[in-house]
């Protein structure tokens, strides 16, 4: 009967939230207590070396391309060897949205999200990073892949002599 | 003359007493709500000012104090800044009816633990809570904006349908105790409380109350997600508190009323009187905080139609039926 249906859908809800109020809260008191963010967490961004210990980064600009904001800015600059790299890298934290459009568009791995997310600050400009804020040591989420390896330009070591790829064809040994 | 004096020192005791507890209480109300209300939705309340958020009235109240105080500036100026204070005074001055605990017998005297004991108590109650339909509408007339103004409509609408519903509810009351007096009324419930003898008035009067104060299921006049906050939209700072303030004095005023007419006002077994007072005071304070964190809004149609074609049939009939069965049983 659809009277007494409402009056149990009436009641019944009383019951619900009486048994809620002697429940723990899910809530996280956050100073005291910190989550622990997924490992995809996308938060504050880093720029990260290749296993050999030289900048991943070889300043293609994509990144800056991809960025929705237009928060990262850099200029390119070569060595002498004919690496690329940034002669300066900024990224502008205020205006991030931590989209991570970046880290997709990055073809060398260099630009990586990290779990970090306390970037609260009362000084806006220390959320505007340059390149030695941003760069670490490490390889981030990827220890395997260096870019000008599997390039195929000699760059890192001669041509050819990278893992998985065969010497050069000598173009004058195809003629007739 | 001794005498006199004596007496107008006891008033002005009780009358501080009762003003510091019911002020507390109302700001410790809201608190109260919070921290039950978070809670019920699995989230702590306010825990942040003092040990267990306990200081964060008096940090609500800084707060509002230190605010600037918007007067809009097409806005009446005289009736806007009285609306607040209509509401709070109107709510304070229902206390000085409510026998709150057993009389006490003290050096010969029996002190009436009552601040005035009209022999027209309840008549002067319902009179005062007219009276707050005032500020409500005014306030909401005043600040001269669409949102104010359709809030102030539901409410005072919706105020004065469900009083009628209200003024029934207690009509059996009134009949089965025979008198106005509020101190009568308590002491006709010794044995049973009215809420037993009367069940229907009780249901019809919890109901109305509930639309009386303005909470969910019955909070039209400030349904946040079509009138911004009601009549009270354009009140910043402590005008704003004193309406805040207002609606929460009103819970405990309307708490007491359920008390003293339906759960036999002070009467326990075990404990001192005040005790049995304050803790059915608090009981009805919490089922409403209950009522607020379970039940969604009505629609306004809905309302009306619930008061009208509902709620005061129901009210007559059971006047009819109470009054023939008094009449049967002589």
């Amino acid at each position: 009967m659809s009277l007494w249906r409402d009056i149990r859908g009436t009641i019944l809800p009383f019951w619900v939230t009486l048994r809620y109020l002697f429940r723990r809260p899910v809530t996280v008191c956050y100073p005291e207590r910190k989550q622990i963010p997924a490992p995809r967490y996308r938060g504050r961004l880093i720029l990260t070396r290749d296993p050999d210990g030289e900048e991943r980064c070889v300043a293609c600009h994509l990144c800056s391309a991809a960025c929705p904001v237009d928060c990262i800015s850099m200029q390119a600059a070569e060595r002498e060897d004919g690496r690329r790299y940034a002669a300066w890298f900024r990224i502008n934290f205020s205006r991030c949205i931590f989209c991570g459009l970046c880290t997709e568009a990055c073809p060398t791995l260099a630009l990586q999200m990290t779990a970090e997310y306390e970037l609260a600050t009362r000084e806006l400009l220390q959320v505007v990073c340059e390149k030695e804020e941003l760069l670490i040591d490490g390889c981030g989420k990827n220890d395997q892949y260096n870019f000008y390896r599997l390039a195929g330009i000699g760059v890192a070591a001669p041509r050819g002599s990278n893992p998985g790829e065969s010497p050069p064809v000598d173009i004058r040994s195809n003629l007739p | 003359m001794n005498d006199v004096l004596l007496t107008f020192i006891l008033i002005v005791i009780k009358l501080g007493l009762v003003l510091g507890t019911v002020l507390s209480l109302a700001a410790y109300m809201v608190l109260a709500e919070r921290k039950i209300l978070g809670r019920m939705q699995m989230r702590h309340g306010p825990n942040r000012v003092g040990p267990f958020g306990l200081l964060q009235p008096l940090a609500d109240l800084i707060k509002l104090l230190c605010k600037e105080d918007l007067i809009p500036e097409r806005a009446d100026r005289w009736v806007f800044m009285l609306a607040p204070a209509i509401s709070t005074i109107t709510a304070l001055l229902a206390f000085a009816v409510i026998p709150f605990a057993a009389p006490l017998h003290l050096f010969g005297r029996t002190i009436p633990m009552v601040i005035c004991d009209l022999n027209v108590g309840l008549l002067y109650l319902l009179a005062l809570s007219s009276l707050a339909v005032y500020g409500v509408a005014l306030g909401g007339w005043a600040s001269q904006s669409k949102y104010s103004l359709l809030g102030g409509l539901r409410a005072m609408a919706q105020m004065i349908s469900y009083e009628l519903a209200m003024g029934l509810a207690i009509v059996p009351v009134v009949m089965s105790s025979q008198s106005f007096s509020l101190t009568a009324i308590i002491a006709a419930q010794q044995t049973l409380p009215n809420a037993i003898r009367h069940p229907l008035a009780f249901l019809i009067f919890v109901i109305a109350i509930m639309a009386e104060s303005k909470r969910t299921p019955f909070d039209m006049p400030e349904a946040e997600n079509e009138l911004v906050a009601g009549f009270h939209t354009e009140y910043s700072g402590m005008r704003f508190g004193m309406f805040f303030v207002g609606e929460y004095l009103n819970l405990i005023v309307l708490g007491a009323m359920l008390t003293v007419l339906f759960l036999g006002g002070w009467h326990g077994p075990l404990l001192p009187s005040v005790c049995w007072f304050l803790i059915k005071v608090l009981g009805v304070a919490f089922f409403f905080i209950w009522v607020r964190g379970t039940m969604p809004r009505l629609r306004y149609d809905q309302l009306m139609a619930f008061g009208w074609k509902i709620l005061v049939p129901l009210g007559l009939l059971n006047i009819l039926v109470t009054a023939a069965w008094l009449l049967w049983r002589g």
